[in-house]
């Protein structure tokens, strides 16, 4: 199976420890990963905002990108949303039937990490020790878009060492919502103003998550207030520790 | 007006009334948000709803079935309406109502008001209903000289309070007990002046000022959750016993309705009567389903009038991709999910419709010019999914929201002739993102971002990116992105 790392963007040039980490997790996993370097960005910030018009040539990028390969997998929930409900919808309005078709077949082989590791791999121990208190925030896109369910649970369940603390409303948004939380900056923080209370209720020395994206948002917040918490991706925590 | 509008109307005239506030939702939600007390209403209100509406759709084996079901029949509604509506036309008529066509708001009160001159009374009792809050009718109302009494509790306190509705089905949700109290204490005549909080206390006020305005009234105006066309049946669902009333009691019935609420067979309330209360107020049945016929001489009112309102809607059904938020059954459900509205309230939507579907169907009615206030609405939403989820219909909220968003933007391209600095922003980042080498490169030329850095997050950010640095840090860019790092480590990558 030739398996593609789709780092995506944000982890590309401000979260790299992420895409390395995702790398380590599935080279443990026995699969062998390629980065292809012509990747840049899934253009779901641009559909989002409005902008489909501009974001047809970054569909039409990443299918070219990724279309030789089995599996796309990207330590994104978020991001694999927008390949997979709305790169085939770009392409229609375009009215490129050809992308189309190819965008919709690439979305059924495009994965955020934890399903690949428990749908494609079978995998939920990953062999990972993590001796912190984490507390777990799902993410809007992987419950609702993805419906990823409790499988980054699974995965946390079986780290050596993490005592996994339940995040109280944890399926309600965090308010980042791409450049919503810039239009509308103040509903926003007003949203992560709840996010963190519920996460500091927890007493977590760890907020995780599967997209860098919430993570920069929550951690910002974290951060800004000295809270002591802080945001570590999933990737993160599967890859941390000795191999067993 | 003629039937001429049936069909899809290459031009269909846009929607007016109580669709569009005077401030845009970032600047409206900022006011909202800093009012302690409302945020604490809201927060209350919708959390209980939320649960209770939990609680009973968990009881449905079924829930998901009844979903796609009700999607369906919406549907297949949607797609034969004009058909739909002779039909239910022609039954109406045969049972001894009437029927009148309405193309916006102001057609819709001028045939109103002109009705309840007819009649002779200067006043008039109202079942809750949207269409007529959408057009405004009490106050074209008033302006004909009839004095329009709201009956259901809720409603009747923002009346009493000069107030707005801020939410579909519960629209003093941004009151609480003690606010109440206050404006009945303030406005509603012969009060007892001990009254206090105490709901009871509260409910049984409002029940002996309005049984006086029920055994008055010779006019009634309602709204319709459902019209069934193939019997010529009209359907309202409600809790407290005023709609029965009003149903019931005056010599005259008129009844405002959107186009849309037609179904085609009796059966399909079947599924609608389980759909809507447990969506809406998190009951497995509500307390009072009326359902009548034209009129039933001896029984009820002697003459029923029924006005067909499109006001916006035959654009919205034109629209492929936005259609679908006319299968809205007005449960609320979405609102009372919404993380936004949870937080603003339904004020801040400046439209009668608040929450995820006010914010597609506002701008939806009175249509997307590129700088409208309405246009505003779409962003107002992380996307976050759960209104999709909640919906009883299944619309999807999140995409129809990405739809207007770009209805918008190509609007205000059409409009503009120099673009905006957000697309000038949106179309490089677009450009560097459609060759890797220039994206590598703008990877690398973020390091310079470090500058800006202490101890690993920047605490300011300049430009529109200050948004984002007023209440939360941003973090440093990493001496090296993923890619260089591979390409060091790993070889150049294929």
């Amino acid at each position: 199976m030739r398996v593609a790392l789709f780092v995506t963007c944000l982890a590309d040039t401000l979260f790299p420890e992420v895409g390395k980490a995702t790398v380590t997790v599935l080279e443990r996993a026995g699969v062998t990963v390629d980065f292809p370097a012509a990747q840049t960005c899934c253009g779901q910030m641009h559909i989002n905002t409005g902008y489909a018009r501009d974001a047809v040539p970054l569909v039409r990028h990443f299918v070219d990108t990724f279309a030789g390969y089995d599996a796309v997998v990207a330590p994104s929930g978020s991001c694999v949303g927008a390949v997979r409900h709305q790169h085939a919808q770009v392409a229609r309005g375009a009215g490129d039937a050809a992308l189309t078709a190819e965008a919709s077949r690439l979305a059924t082989r495009t994965y955020e990490l934890s399903e690949f590791l428990i749908d494609v791999l079978g995998v939920e121990d990953v062999g990972a020790s993590y001796p912190h208190r984490v507390t777990y925030h799902p993410t809007c896109h992987s419950l609702r878009m993805l419906h990823v369910g409790d499988k980054p649970l699974r995965l946390l369940r079986h780290v050596r060492g993490l005592e996994l603390v339940p995040l109280p409303d944890a399926d309600s948004c965090c308010g980042f919502g791409g450049t919503f939380a810039l239009k509308n900056a103040d509903t926003s923080t007003a949203m992560l103003a709840d996010k963190m209370r519920h996460v500091l209720d927890t007493r977590a020395e760890v907020v995780s998550a599967g997209d860098s994206s919430c993570l920069m948002h929550i951690g910002g917040g974290l951060s800004r207030l000295q809270t002591g918490t802080r945001p570590v991706h999933l990737a993160e925590i599967l890859a941390a520790g000795d191999v067993a | 007006m003629s039937g001429a509008f049936l069909g899809m109307p290459a031009h269909s005239s846009p929607g007016t009334g109580h669709l569009q506030g005077t401030a845009s939702f970032p600047a409206a939600a900022r006011v909202a948000l800093a009012d302690t007390q409302l945020r604490r209403n809201i927060g209350n209100a919708t959390t209980t709803i939320r649960e209770k509406r939990l609680r009973v759709v968990g009881e449905c084996a079924d829930w998901e079935q009844l979903r796609e079901a009700g999607r369906d029949i919406k549907r297949h509604a949607m797609a034969n309406l004009p058909e739909l509506l002779r039909q239910l036309e022609g039954n109406v008529q045969a049972r001894g109502g009437q029927v009148h066509w309405a193309r916006d708001a102001v057609e819709a009160n001028a045939i109103v008001a002109r009705l309840v001159q007819a009649t002779g009374s200067r006043e008039v009792v109202k079942v809750k209903s949207m269409a007529t809050q959408e057009i405004g009718l009490n106050e074209a109302l008033a302006e004909a000289g009839i004095a329009a009494y709201e009956t259901d509790l809720a409603e009747l306190i923002v009346q009493l309070g000069h107030d707005t509705p801020s939410h579909i089905l519960v629209p003093a949700i941004h009151r609480n007990r003690a606010e109440i109290r206050d404006i009945f204490l303030r406005e509603m005549a012969g009060v007892d002046p001990t009254l206090t909080d105490d709901p009871r206390r509260l409910a049984m006020a409002a029940r002996s000022h309005l049984r006086r305005r029920f055994l008055a009234a010779r006019v009634a105006i309602s709204g319709a959750n459902f019209a069934v066309a193939e019997t010529g049946t009209l359907a309202v669902v409600e809790s407290e016993g005023n709609g029965r009333m009003c149903l019931t009691l005056p010599e005259t019935l008129i009844t405002v309705m959107g186009v849309e609420k037609v179904i085609p067979r009796w059966q399909d309330l079947e599924v609608f009567l389980q759909l809507l209360p447990r969506s809406s107020t998190g009951e497995r049945m509500n307390p009072y389903t009326s359902l009548w016929t034209g009129i039933t001489p001896g029984d009820g009112p002697t003459e029923f009038h029924l006005v067909l309102l499109d006001n916006g809607r035959s654009a919205t059904l034109a629209d492929e991709h936005g259609r679908e938020a006319l299968h809205c059954i007005r449960c609320s459900a979405c609102l009372n999910v919404c993380p936004v509205y949870e937080r603003t309230g339904g004020h801040a939507y400046g439209s009668v419709y608040p929450g995820p579907i006010g914010a597609v169907i506002s701008p939806q009615l009175t249509g997307l010019t590129g700088s409208s206030v309405n246009d505003s609405l779409p962003f107002a939403s992380s996307l976050c999914g759960a209104c999709y989820q909640a919906c009883p219909v299944m619309i999807d909220i999140p995409s129809m929201l990405v739809h207007l968003r770009t209805q918008h933007v190509e609007a205000a391209r059409a409009a503009h002739r120099t673009p905006t600095p957000e697309a000038i922003a949106m179309a490089a980042a677009a450009w560097t993102m459609r060759s890797p080498t220039r994206f590598a490169l703008a990877g690398r030329a973020m390091r310079a971002g470090r500058l800006l850095a202490r101890r690993g997050r920047i605490r300011r950010l300049p430009g529109p990116l200050a948004a984002w640095t007023a209440a939360r840090d941003a973090p440093a860019p990493p001496p090296e992105t993923f890619r260089d790092w591979w390409a060091r480590t790993r070889g150049p990558g294929q």
